[in-house]
């Protein structure tokens, strides 16, 4: 279908196509058997400047935005949805800085992001899942300075990344209104990681703890308001959510692209197995459902970009594509058969990879939640 | 210093067709492509640049105004500037006037460090551009490089690819080096790099913008002459097999015996 993209939007499609078909996809297999961080294709992303492309001029960036970034999370994850976390969860790490940074934040952080440095965002903890508000990491003032104790989990890119956006309570008594987000960087005394979990899918990316004990960090590292983490957290995700999404999209692109191809060359009963109705009629409604969510994201995102958003549309993204990409990437796995069973053939890692989306930056039910709590008040 | 690469537009010949009938290529609808071969110049004409840190990466193509898309190629992925050299004079090139019209734009623009190309062209396979090149521009060559391992302002040290294994080859600069896919792994544009490409006009040598001698341009001054292109017979595919010398000698021993020529 056509989006009618402009040269700019077109180029970077492009290129992130180009990116996943002649260096992802030759190493993902591996990549994801021994669960390797993708150093060096982040040094290509760096080098082609998809890190530019969600960062606005000013701070080295191309422009900035969601859509451009939706456009090539969704290329990347066409070749791998694992190795194209590191990209993706570093636009998550920078939209924190982008939307609620002061300039000298800005100047200090992304033109880095911009030149490929990673990023993360730390919100989860043990406690405190779908519950985001539950957290207990603690910020103590002290002067000009705050201490922070307490531990995140399940973060993407820890370890990795160099610049962390984490959220901590400074006011317990409040709840969620006592929740701040401050930025870290690693190195900085006290901030330690823990181990790499060891996931079923995305198995290129990393997850790891991020552990604070008495991180002594000024005033000025601070990101927005005092109190207002918790805000600040959830506009983040109403303008990355879209990305998860797009991340679930290129999942599912592929694995039908994997699936046409095989069913058209696998023959039983003497026939190529595309030639069966019941194949194609599982075509059909993968097509048709990728092509739905992707219109979807494309037009939420672009609407982000022109300053409408809303909690609803970004969560509805989310939701509808991660439920397509598990259903088209399992469906895949039906078409191959025994095959696709068997670690030799893709589409298991498909279904594997696909599964994250309907869990992370919030899970389906949540969203749901989101969704219905909106249309419920919005309807009169 | 100035770093030339030159480069081709070619037809993909990986899609083209053959008309036994008339004994031609079939180029109707065949994507023009950057000479596969030139890219590994285009990106070590870069890296070398990189490396001294100063230079000027220039690319450069004989051909139709549509090679200009080559340039706009070469300047997405880093190259600095970009030269057409067109016009209807130099139609009909064979290799020689090809590399005497290239010396004498290389020579109007100067200031030569490094000629880079690849180390043959996919459609007339002829590898002859290179050395003539160097010959006209009166430079050392080092032909099917593999490598440069050291380079600075007056000299380089190159592994030049043989049958057998490589060559350590000294040379002064200027110099010119023709280069072996070996050599490196060309980069993808960048985003940046095809935006600038977009709205890039490279500069046009027209024959009269060029010191040349009409009789050694175009189709007077190419003395080759095709006499016939024709297909081989097809030879029958021989049989392949893969192993460590011990167990290939034992198959071959074997083959040899079931002939009984032994
Ligand atoms: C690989 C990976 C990477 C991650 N990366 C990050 C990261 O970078 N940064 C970060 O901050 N977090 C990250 N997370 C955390 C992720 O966002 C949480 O795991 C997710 O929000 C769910 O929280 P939970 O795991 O505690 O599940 P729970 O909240 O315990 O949920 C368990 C089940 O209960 C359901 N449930 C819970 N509450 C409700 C309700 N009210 N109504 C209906 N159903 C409900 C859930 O939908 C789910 O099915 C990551 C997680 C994973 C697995």
């Amino acid at each position: 279908m056509n989006y009618f993209f402009t040269e700019e939007e077109q180029m970077i499609k492009e290129l992130a196509h180009k990116i996943a078909e002649e260096k992802i996809i030759p190493v993902r297999q591996k990549y994801d058997d021994e669960g390797i961080f993708p150093y060096d294709i982040v040094e290509i992303l760096r080098e082609s400047d998809l890190f530019r492309i969600f960062i606005p001029e000013e701070y080295e960036g191309l422009g900035g935005g969601v859509l451009p970034m939706v456009l090539a999370v969704e290329e990347l994850s066409w070749g791998c949805g694992g190795i194209a976390l590191a990209y993706a969860g570093t636009a998550l790490g920078a939209f924190p800085i982008i939307l609620f940074g002061n300039d000298d934040q800005k100047k200090k952080y992304l033109p880095k992001i911009a030149n490929g440095t990673l990023a993360a965002f730390a919100l989860t903890e043990a406690d405190a899942g779908s519950d985001a508000a539950n957290i207990k990491t603690r910020a103590k003032k002290d002067g000009d300075y705050y201490i922070l104790n307490g531990t995140k989990q399940f973060i993407t890119n820890a370890g990795e990344a160099e610049i962390y956006t984490v959220i901590a309570l400074t006011n317990p008594l409040k709840g969620a209104r006592g929740a701040t987000a401050f930025i870290l960087e690693k190195g900085m005394k006290g901030l330690e990681f823990g181990k790499k979990e060891n996931k079923m899918g995305i198995r290129a990316s990393v997850t790891r703890e991020v552990v604070m004990k008495d991180l002594r960090v000024h005033k000025s590292q601070i990101l927005g308001k005092e109190g207002r983490g918790f805000m600040l957290a959830m506009k983040t995700f109403d303008h990355t959510r879209p990305g998860v999404a797009s991340q679930a999209l290129g999942i599912a692109q592929a694995a039908l692209d994997a699936a046409v191809k095989y069913a058209k060359q696998r023959h039983q009963f003497g026939k190529p197995i595309a030639s069966f109705q019941a194949i194609q009629h599982m075509f059909a409604d993968m097509g048709t459902k990728i092509e739905a969510a992707r219109a979807l994201i494309y037009s939420v995102a672009r609407a982000i970009d022109k300053g409408s958003y809303s909690p609803k549309e970004s969560a509805m993204t989310k939701v509808l594509a991660s439920d397509v990409a598990m259903e088209v990437a399992t469906n895949a796995v039906q078409i191959f058969g025994g095959y696709g069973y068997m670690k030799e053939y893709p589409v298991e890692k498909m279904m594997r990879d696909a599964k994250i989306t309907q869990i992370y930056e919030g899970t389906n039910q949540i969203m749901r939640n989101i969704i219905a709590t909106r249309i419920i008040k919005e309807t009169r | 210093m100035n770093i030339f690469v030159c480069v081709k537009q070619v037809p993909n010949t990986a899609e083209v067709r053959w008309d036994f009938e008339k004994g031609t290529l079939i180029r109707e609808g065949v994507e023009s492509i950057c000479n596969p071969f030139d890219l590994y110049a285009i990106e070590e004409g870069i890296r070398i640049k990189e490396r001294l840190k100063k230079g000027n990466v220039i690319a450069l193509t004989m051909g139709p105004p549509q090679a200009e898309e080559i340039l706009k190629e070469a300047i997405s992925m880093g190259v600095d500037d970009g030269i057409l050299i067109s016009d209807r004079a130099f139609a009909g090139a064979d290799t020689l006037a090809t590399s005497y019209t290239l010396a004498k734009a290389i020579e109007k623009v100067g200031n030569v460090g490094v000629v880079l190309a690849g180390k043959q062209a996919i459609d007339g396979d002829t590898a002859q551009v290179g050395p003539e090149l160097a010959a006209m521009l009166a430079i050392p060559q080092v032909t099917y490089v593999r490598k440069i391992a050291e380079i600075d302002e007056e000299k380089a040290v190159v592994e030049r690819l043989t049958d057998y294994g490589y060559d350590v080859v000294e040379t002064q600069l200027p110099v010119l080096f023709t280069v072996v896919k070996e050599i490196n792994e060309p980069r993808l544009p960048s985003l940046r790099g095809k935006m600038k490409a977009r709205n890039f006009k490279p500069k046009l040598f027209t024959s009269s913008d060029l010191d040349v001698d009409e009789s050694k341009i175009g189709l007077a001054g190419s003395p080759t002459n095709v006499k016939r292109i024709f297909q081989p017979e097809l030879r029958k595919a021989g049989e392949k097999y893969e192993g460590d010398p011990e167990n290939l000698a034992k198959i071959l021993a074997e083959r040899i015996k079931g002939l009984k020529l032994i």
